[in-house]
């Protein structure tokens, strides 16, 4: 039989019996635009099966239990030890196991990356304006993923029970005392009593192998089915509307690069657990609430909440018997909570103030959208804030600084650099409109000089071609929304000070250098 | 000779009898200063005390004080012991380089029997810890790695880090990283307390736990990393810088050439 | 608005350009060697990881540049494996690129939006079915599904009650009782007044029967700091400074801020640094907080000496250790 003729049969066979040729043949020949950009998303997917793979084969060794055992491994340095089984389970993983210590590697170095990854592509995400209607849902599912994400990679490498991972549940356990009315009663139902207790490791071990997995693979799928469906967005560009997609078919050359990259994602990733030594858990030693190493930071997607307690207040309040540590509930869990809600909730904030309910596939340049842009370079200067300030004892000994300095630094910094950011880029996102328009009506400069017959000097300006002058002036600048504070009537509208607010906010986010006009072009030709 | 005396009202005659003339007294000076290093005998000792005394006077007393009594820059050294001054002196951090927040490690600017001299010298001013003798350093016979190792994480990794690398501490002063240090002055820190570290008592880390410490320090610094390039073994902060950079970066680089039209 | 300004036409999507695979099939066939070669550096990566696994003993080093001494069987496994996966990759992108279609295809869009026939179908097929139901007439089923819904849930909850015991007052004690005495982490040695210099530390724990099988839980309370300064050194009130002896004083080792080991002693300036969140405390002035997020001095120790000399607490501490809870009532 020749090969066409089994691949013939096999179809023949599912068909019968699913009916999948319809669905097939229209998927195979699905259009994916490209851009390079649009990769990010695929990293974080890719590192999310790279950490599954990886992670079933440690379970395979891992024993998740805190009861105590004398070590006797191959590590002299801790040699006769008391340690909890986890720790010594990954000491056996690290040393006895082969591929052990490898496996420990890539899937810590996949949880660094796809956490980075997803930042990146929500911050692609969020620059580009591909969160606005119909993607909204889509949007939050990510900040969502982002959320699990960065509960998921604690737990994660909190498991294995050391001196730096358990010294950051000390402190989880300290948020979560803090809470009022219920604080110690949640402290001592997640522990199982008092900290550090025997319960929590292996209670942390379900959720971080079998419940955030489960959790993760439903809302991954459900995100892929909504790009899948929606279709998506596309840059703007000669031939590209809102109502066409224009890429290439999914078969064969998307299989092709998109499988491909996957093994790019974790070969990188595996390059990385090679050659970089990441969390060597036998250097921090087992676990005790009386120790504690010099430098104890979390993992990075952590660090920035970590700078935001350092940075607090000494604030707590003491009343009628009762204890309220507003220096661990503000930047431990209200501050966070308002980002992160914001973060979530944005796309309906901007609709509103720009009063845009179309759909949208076609992506904004961010400067073309510069308040959008200065926002969010504002609200990544904060990260970054937080972030350094989160390894002050890290940066003061190799910078030879002050942590004193640094933390005074970043107190004052976290409010005075974000507003900063945000007028800087804003005026940036302005002056490269200027400068598209200058390309559009000047052309570009080639730096050629040319002395005309009469004796001046120009410079040659060679006209872009059709297709970049397209490109440049195909976004969309609507004006600022009309609402009037008196209606037709002569009767003051309701919500007057909520559509203050929301007209201000749009006339700031309407400001834009207008672009060119074809009659304004035609005009220039003529010149 | 006669010759010689012809040119005695020369211009140059001065200048150059004093050039020889004090090249004379400094190769005598060179030869007889050099001696060997023999067993002290108490004669020797008073010798080197005096020795020392003159190496304090023209190199410490600015700061410490004639009488080493102490003066607002500089504590006094009266009862800190032959112990103190071989760390300080030896390590190099004394003389200290400059008034900044606190005295490094560099190379020393006393050899060793001139450092020998100083510490015999302020041990003469009042008892204090003595230095260690070499029989009593035998960690590798005396230590046990994996108790050192319990201790040090109880004791230093809150200032030194997990694998005594340094941290910092407050106003810019930090506690120095542990790798390449010699056992005695490991040891000598530990009794001595110096500068911003505690002192800690033979009572609370007895001798042979000190020697277990030590051992623990320099099985440390011997062992190899496991796993790739070490990132400086201070923890999360490398790891996340590297896995932006080199990680991400690596993973947009293809990216971009995957996105890119071929030729 | 820009729909009144005539905007710059659409000169549509540009035209195709070959590449040299295309067109030339000396480039086509060297794209394809280049392809293959990729995959077979690939399978060289596979032979190096088994090789290594099976072949490199693990206690071989050698010198790599910029990497330092690395274990030889780790690096293979871990080069191999990234050499294997890498170039497989590299070779479907490149095939894709160079010999794959690259032709830009169109697709269209579809609405969203349901038809207006089919909406209405879907309202009415809910309203049929609701009706149906009867839920909206019958008033009892619909109270009584509500109630039922409603306890139901609560059982999840109420099974969850033995994750853990109730706090109680666990949270306000420690094992330090009058008496108990001070003893080395690790060594539990008891420790003399005498032991300590002016300007020593000791890491302590209170004295238990069986120190061999003490409670992380119990040492995560009763952790304890002990500081010996020169007794002028002190700038206390008269009720703290009775609770030091002859100099040295004797703190909480757990941080009042979020429960770390306090143990940085600064011996030149007496202050105590947390490394968790850089709160700062003067030993002098019985641990007040001088820098950073804690808001509460760490707990002070009341110890003496027993007959003996040796160093015990005289009571119990006067408040709770640790980080604050709700119900801690501070002074």
């Amino acid at each position: 039989m020749t090969t066409e003729a089994r691949l013939g049969s096999v179809a023949n066979y599912v068909d019968e019996r699913t009916g999948a040729a319809a669905w097939m043949k229209k998927n195979l020949q699905k259009v994916f635009p490209d851009h390079w950009s649009f990769l990010l998303g695929e990293v974080a997917l890719y590192s999310f099966v790279i950490l599954l793979l990886s992670g079933t084969f440690l379970t395979f060794w891992f024993d998740p239990s805190q009861r105590e055992v004398i070590y006797d491994g191959s590590y002299e340095p801790l040699e006769g030890l008391k340690m909890s089984a986890a720790y010594a389970s990954t000491l056996h993983i690290s040393f006895e196991v082969r591929g052990g210590l490898l496996m420990r590697q890539i899937n810590h170095w996949a949880a660094l990356i796809f956490m980075s990854a997803i930042v990146a592509h929500m911050m692609r995400v969020f620059f580009t304006g591909a969160f606005r209607k119909p993607r909204e849902g889509n949007w939050i599912i990510g900040i969502g993923l982002l959320t699990l994400g960065i509960v998921e990679g604690f737990l994660g490498y909190s498991l294995p029970d050391d001196l730096l991972s358990g010294t950051g549940i000390r402190i989880a356990e300290a948020i979560i005392q803090a809470l009022p009315v219920v604080g110690s009663y949640l402290a001592y139902f997640a522990f199982g009593g008092a900290f550090p207790g025997e319960a929590f490791i292996p209670r942390i071990y379900t959720v971080h192998v079998l419940l955030l997995p489960g959790a993760f693979l439903v809302l991954i799928t459900v995100h892929l089915m909504l790009v899948w469906y929606q279709k998506h967005t596309q840059f703007p560009g000669p031939g590209r509307t809102e109502k066409n997609v224009v890429g290439y078919p999914l078969m064969p050359t998307y299989m092709a690069k998109a499988g491909g990259f996957f093994f790019i994602v974790f070969g990188v990733t595996a390059f990385l657990a090679a050659v970089a030594s990441i969390n060597p858990i036998w250097l921090f030693g087992p676990y005790t609430p009386g120790q504690i190493t010099a430098g104890s930071q979390p993992d990075w997607y952590m660090g920035w909440l970590d700078g935001l307690v350092r940075m607090a207040p000494p604030i707590e309040t003491h009343a009628f018997g009762h204890t309220i540590s507003w220096n661990i509930l503000i930047p431990g869990l209200i501050i966070p909570g308002i980002l992160f809600t914001g973060m979530a909730l944005y796309p309906f904030i901007e609709s509103w103030i720009t009063g845009d309910k179309r759909e949208h596939h076609l992506l904004d340049r961010p400067r073309n959208a510069p308040n959008r842009t200065a926002l969010g370079a504002m609200s990544l200067t904060f990260v970054m804030v937080t972030l350094l300030n989160g390894g002050n004892d890290i940066i003061a000994t190799h910078f030879d600084l002050s942590i004193n300095q640094i933390m005074w630094g970043t107190r004052f910094g976290v409010l005075i650099l974000p507003p900063l950011a945000f007028v800087i880029t804003k005026r940036l996102c302005l002056s490269l409109q200027r400068a598209d328009r200058e390309l559009v009506l000047h052309g570009r400069e080639t730096g050629t000089l040319l002395r005309l017959p009469h004796g001046e000097f120009v410079e040659v300006h060679e006209p872009i071609s059709p297709e970049k002058a397209y490109l440049l002036t195909s976004h969309e600048q609507a004006p600022p929304l009309e609402l009037p504070a008196i209606d037709a009537h002569g009767v003051k509208r309701a919500g007057a000070l909520r559509n203050k607010l929301r007209s201000r906010m749009s006339i700031a986010n309407a400001e834009a250098i207008p672009k060119v006009s074809a009659t304004e072009l035609k005009e220039i030709e003529h010149h | 000779m006669k010759r010689l005396s012809r040119y005695r009202r020369h211009k140059a005659a001065a200048p150059l009898l004093l050039f020889f003339a004090l090249l004379t007294v400094g190769a005598t000076f060179s030869v007889a200063s050099a001696t060997t290093s023999a067993e002290t005998t108490s004669a020797d000792r008073s010798v080197q005390i005096e020795e020392g005394r003159q190496i304090f006077l023209k190199g410490c007393s600015s700061c410490h004080g004639l009488n080493a009594e102490g003066m607002q820059i500089a504590p006094a050294l009266i009862g800190v012991g032959a112990a103190s001054v071989d760390f300080q002196v030896g390590t190099g951090r004394m003389p200290m380089a400059d008034m900044s927040t606190q005295a490094m490690r560099k190379d020393p600017i006393y050899n060793a029997e001139e450092t020998a001299a100083l510490a015999a010298y302020v041990a003469s001013l009042a008892p204090g810890p003595a230095i260690p003798s070499e029989s009593s350093l035998n960690y590798e016979r005396d230590g046990s790695t994996a108790e050192g190792g319990e201790l040090f994480r109880n004791n230093c990794a809150m200032c030194h880090n997990f694998a005594g690398q340094g941290g910092a501490l407050t106003q810019g002063k930090y506690a120095p990283t542990l790798m390449g240090v010699e056992p005695k002055h490991i040891y000598e820190a530990m009794v001595t307390g110096p500068q911003s570290m505690p002192v800690f008592s033979d009572k609370t880390i007895t001798p042979e736990e000190k020697l277990s410490i030590i051992k623990w320090i320099k099985s440390a610094e011997k062992e190899p990393n496991l796993g790739g390039a070490s990132l400086g073994r201070v923890g999360p902060v490398t790891e996340g810088l590297l896995g932006w950079t080199l990680g991400l970066g690596l993973l947009i680089g293809v990216a971009v050439w995957l996105a890119m039209k071929a030729r | 608005m820009s729909n009144e300004i005539e905007a710059i036409k659409d000169p549509g999507l540009p035209a195709h350009v070959h590449r040299k695979a295309d067109t030339d099939p000396k480039a086509a066939k060297r794209a394809e060697r280049q392809v293959a070669s990729m995959f077979l550096m690939s399978a060289f990566g596979t032979v190096l990881l088994i090789f290594s696994f099976f072949f490199i003993p693990d206690d071989v080093f050698v010198f790599v540049p910029i990497l330092g001494n690395q274990n030889a069987h780790q690096l293979g496994l871990g080069l191999g494996m990234a050499i294997s996966l890498f170039f497989i990759g590299m070779g479907a992108i490149h095939w894709a690129k160079t010999l794959m279609p690259d032709v830009e295809v169109v697709a269209q869009r579809h609405e969203f939006r349901s038809t207006d026939s089919d909406r209405k179908d879907f309202v009415s097929a809910v309203k049929e079915g609701a009706a149906a139901s009867g839920l909206g007439r019958r008033s009892l089923i619909k109270r009584s599904l509500g109630a039922a819904l409603g306890l139901s849930a609560l059982s999840p909850l109420i099974l969850l009650r033995d994750l853990g015991p109730l706090p109680g007052k666990e949270l306000e004690k420690t094992t330090w009782k009058t008496g108990t005495h001070l003893v080395t982490d690790p060594g539990n040695r008891r420790i003399k007044a005498s032991d300590l210099e002016v300007g020593a530390v000791a890491q302590v724990l209170p004295e238990i029967e069986d120190p061999e099988h003490r409670k992380l839980s119990d040492i995560a309370k009763d952790a304890v700091l002990l500081i010996r300064l020169r007794p002028e050194e002190f700038n206390l009130e008269a009720d703290r400074l009775a609770m030091t002896h002859d100099g040295i004083i004797a703190f909480s080792k757990i941080c009042s801020h979020m429960g770390c080991a306090v143990a940085l002693y600064e011996q030149q300036t007496k202050h105590l640094l947390c490394p968790c969140h850089q709160s700062t405390f003067d030993v002098t002035r019985a641990a007040k907080v001088i820098f950073g997020p804690s808001a509460r001095p760490l707990p002070q120790l009341d110890i003496t000496i027993d007959d003996e000399g040796y160093l015990v607490a005289r009571q119990p501490f006067s408040e709770p250790v640790g980080p604050s809870f709700w119900e801690r009532n501070s002074q």
